[in-house]
């Protein structure tokens, strides 16, 4: 067994923390996150709240526990939708070339030209803002960088000798795409998705903490931290805990991604 | 069954393949042979209809009697596989690494046949059979990376063979394998087209292999065919000075490697070498290396001529022959 490149290993670690502690959620949190106990508002640590409570006296640590949750919700709807639609659009236009491929590409370079957070105020707009909305701007960003990641790989695999015997055996261009050319991307794509999910996260922090994502009362690591904006004053640790997560949600995807890039790229390998 | 008709490919102004004019019928084993560059391999993709997309393609190009030079690839994918089927040069890189040679084995069955995925491995286990790998049903499950290249070249024969085709063109089959398995894959090659009444292309640099594979010959050189007929006959006495030279190079371990002096002999070769397809002859594409040019060669193109017991070269001095 040779070894696991180090930002593969770290970013393993912080992934499965974070994931660890988001399924957790789902059927264990210390307290209720919504729950308001006036009375202890701005409590420091205790034995009770680990991490202390907020403006409005609910425990910290179970609403980051939500907020966890909230995120890897949204990153993995975005992710999974953004990508198929985009892997879908990158084998189609790797199939059929020709205009297709060009007019799918100019697209996704329109698409890549618009700022996601401007795309989602805009969603906001129009439809009001929530969870939803945020979730589908996210992926509408994913569907380009897919479909350009998908057909660059694909066009690739096009060009092997496999994909010729496939095409002599009589396969028609969509079957070839389904049973050789998708098995043979999808490594390119799981380490894409990897990295994008951090985006995701990122960019739901962002849309939330500007009130465009998560809305009240559910939990969400970016609200928490315009929440705590207003309070730096008195309570700057209710700002450090939803940042301290976000940083380590991000970077732990982020460096997954790297060190999956560097195991199914013997190239880079080579170079170290 | 399959029949060329001055069929030509050309890329922008460089022609790679020249009225090419042939006809196979079943049961035919046809060798082609020529240097790399030579348009053997387009010549394979035309029958399969895999040209190029840059590639033009003018006359005919029958086969069953229908004409396919201009056809969409939608009729061509119902010919593939059923009517002409094709097995590549490296076994290595033909075979997806990531499904089950079973699985690729039987993927045009139940495209083409209908053949339900029990049925069609259940005809995979009786291909793998004939084909000679031997424990077929473990093989099946295997991945490419566990098998031998012989056997990889044999699992794409049965992919070749899954659906029954009338044609089989092997392109350079055995060029990737050494030399007692290429002797193998050959035979069975041969023994599969008498057993199916099949044709055969057999496309190769191996001289050796062409004739224990073939009865009949086409020698093409720069994108022409120069000459055509039957293995053993153009082999022994070759009629175009360009088969006359390439026979020449063969090395003749008969003939002591130094000469009486202790001088190392020098392999006899075709003085030059094939000039970019750009700038071929307009006449004779061997014009200009030819031993035994005459000074029309380079200006006007001869036509195939054919001699007694079918016998067909393109080359003036036939034609000359003839007339005295």
């Amino acid at each position: 067994m040779t070894r696991l490149p180090a930002n593969f290993n770290l970013g393993a670690v912080l992934v499965s923390v974070v994931v660890g502690i988001a399924a957790l959620s789902l059927v264990w949190t210390p307290h209720d996150p919504t729950l308001m106990t006036i009375k202890d508002k701005f409590a420091a640590p205790t034995a009770t709240h680990w991490l202390g409570t907020d403006q409005l006296g609910r425990d910290v640590v179970a609403q980051l526990m939500a907020g966890a949750r909230n995120s890897m919700t949204v990153a993995l709807i975005a992710v999974l939708l953004g990508g198929s639609i985009g892997v879908s659009l990158g084998l189609l236009a790797s199939a059929l070339g020709g205009w297709v491929e060009d007019g799918v590409m100019r697209l996704a370079d329109l698409g890549f030209a618009f700022p996601a957070l401007l795309f989602a105020i805009m969603l906001a707009a129009v439809f009001g803002p929530s969870l939803t909305n945020a979730v589908l701007a996210i992926s509408f960003i994913n569907i380009p960088i897919f479909a350009r990641v998908t057909r660059a790989s694909a066009n690739q695999i096009w060009t092997r000798d496999y994909v010729a015997a496939a095409r002599a055996a009589g396969m028609g261009r969509f079957a070839i795409s389904r049973d050789h050319i998708l098995p043979n991307v999808a490594a390119a794509i799981i380490v894409q998705a990897t990295i994008e999910f951090a985006v995701a996260i990122l960019a739901e922090a962002a849309l939330s903490y500007l009130g465009l994502g998560a809305q009240p009362p559910a939990s969400s690591w970016g609200r928490m931290l315009s929440e705590a904006q207003t309070l730096m004053y008195l309570a700057p640790q209710l700002a450090v805990y939803p940042g301290l997560c976000i940083v380590t949600a991000v970077l732990g995807f982020g460096l997954l991604g790297d060190g999956l890039r560097d195991i199914t790229d013997p190239r880079l390998v080579r170079e170290r | 069954m399959i029949e060329l008709d001055h069929l030509s490919a050309h890329f922008g102004q460089a022609t790679a393949l020249r009225d090419a004019i042939l006809v196979i019928r079943r049961g035919d084993r046809l060798g082609v042979v020529g240097e790399s560059g030579s348009g053997k391999t387009l010549l394979a993709l035309c029958l399969m209809g895999m040209a190029p997309d840059s590639a033009h393609l003018t006359g005919k190009l029958r086969i069953d009697g229908q004409d396919m030079s201009n056809a969409r690839e939608a009729e061509w994918q119902a010919l593939r596989a059923r009517r002409v089927a094709m097995i590549f040069q490296e076994p290595m890189a033909a075979l997806n690494p990531l499904r089950r040679v079973g699985d690729t084995v039987i993927e045009p069955m139940m495209l083409h046949d209908g053949l339900s995925r029990k049925q069609a491995l259940n005809k995979a286990l009786s291909l793998f059979d004939e084909v000679g790998i031997p424990d077929p049903a473990a093989r099946l499950r295997q991945f490419p990376h566990e098998l031998s290249g012989g056997q990889r070249q044999r699992v794409l024969i049965a992919l070749a063979l899954a659906c029954d085709p009338a044609l089989l063109i092997a392109d350079e089959p055995t060029t990737a394998l050494d030399a007692n398995v290429a002797l193998r894959i050959t035979d069975l090659l041969v023994r599969l087209a008498q057993e199916r009444d099949m044709a055969l292309v057999f496309i190769s640099h191996d001289l050796a292999a062409v004739s224990r594979a073939t009865r009949d010959i086409v020698v093409m050189y720069g994108g022409d065919m120069v000459e055509h007929g039957p293995t053993d006959q153009v082999l022994s006495a070759p009629l175009h000075p360009y088969t006359q030279g390439l026979l020449g190079a063969r090395p003749d371990p008969t003939v002591l490697a130094r000469d009486a002096a202790g001088k190392r002999r020098r392999l006899p070769t075709i003085p030059g070498s094939v000039p970019p397809l750009d700038q071929l002859p307009k006449g004779c594409r061997f014009a200009g290396r030819c031993p035994v040019e005459l000074p029309r060669c380079a200006a006007e193109k001869p036509e195939m001529c054919e001699t007694d017991q079918h016998r067909r070269a393109a080359c003036f001095l036939m034609e000359e022959a003839r007339d005295v």
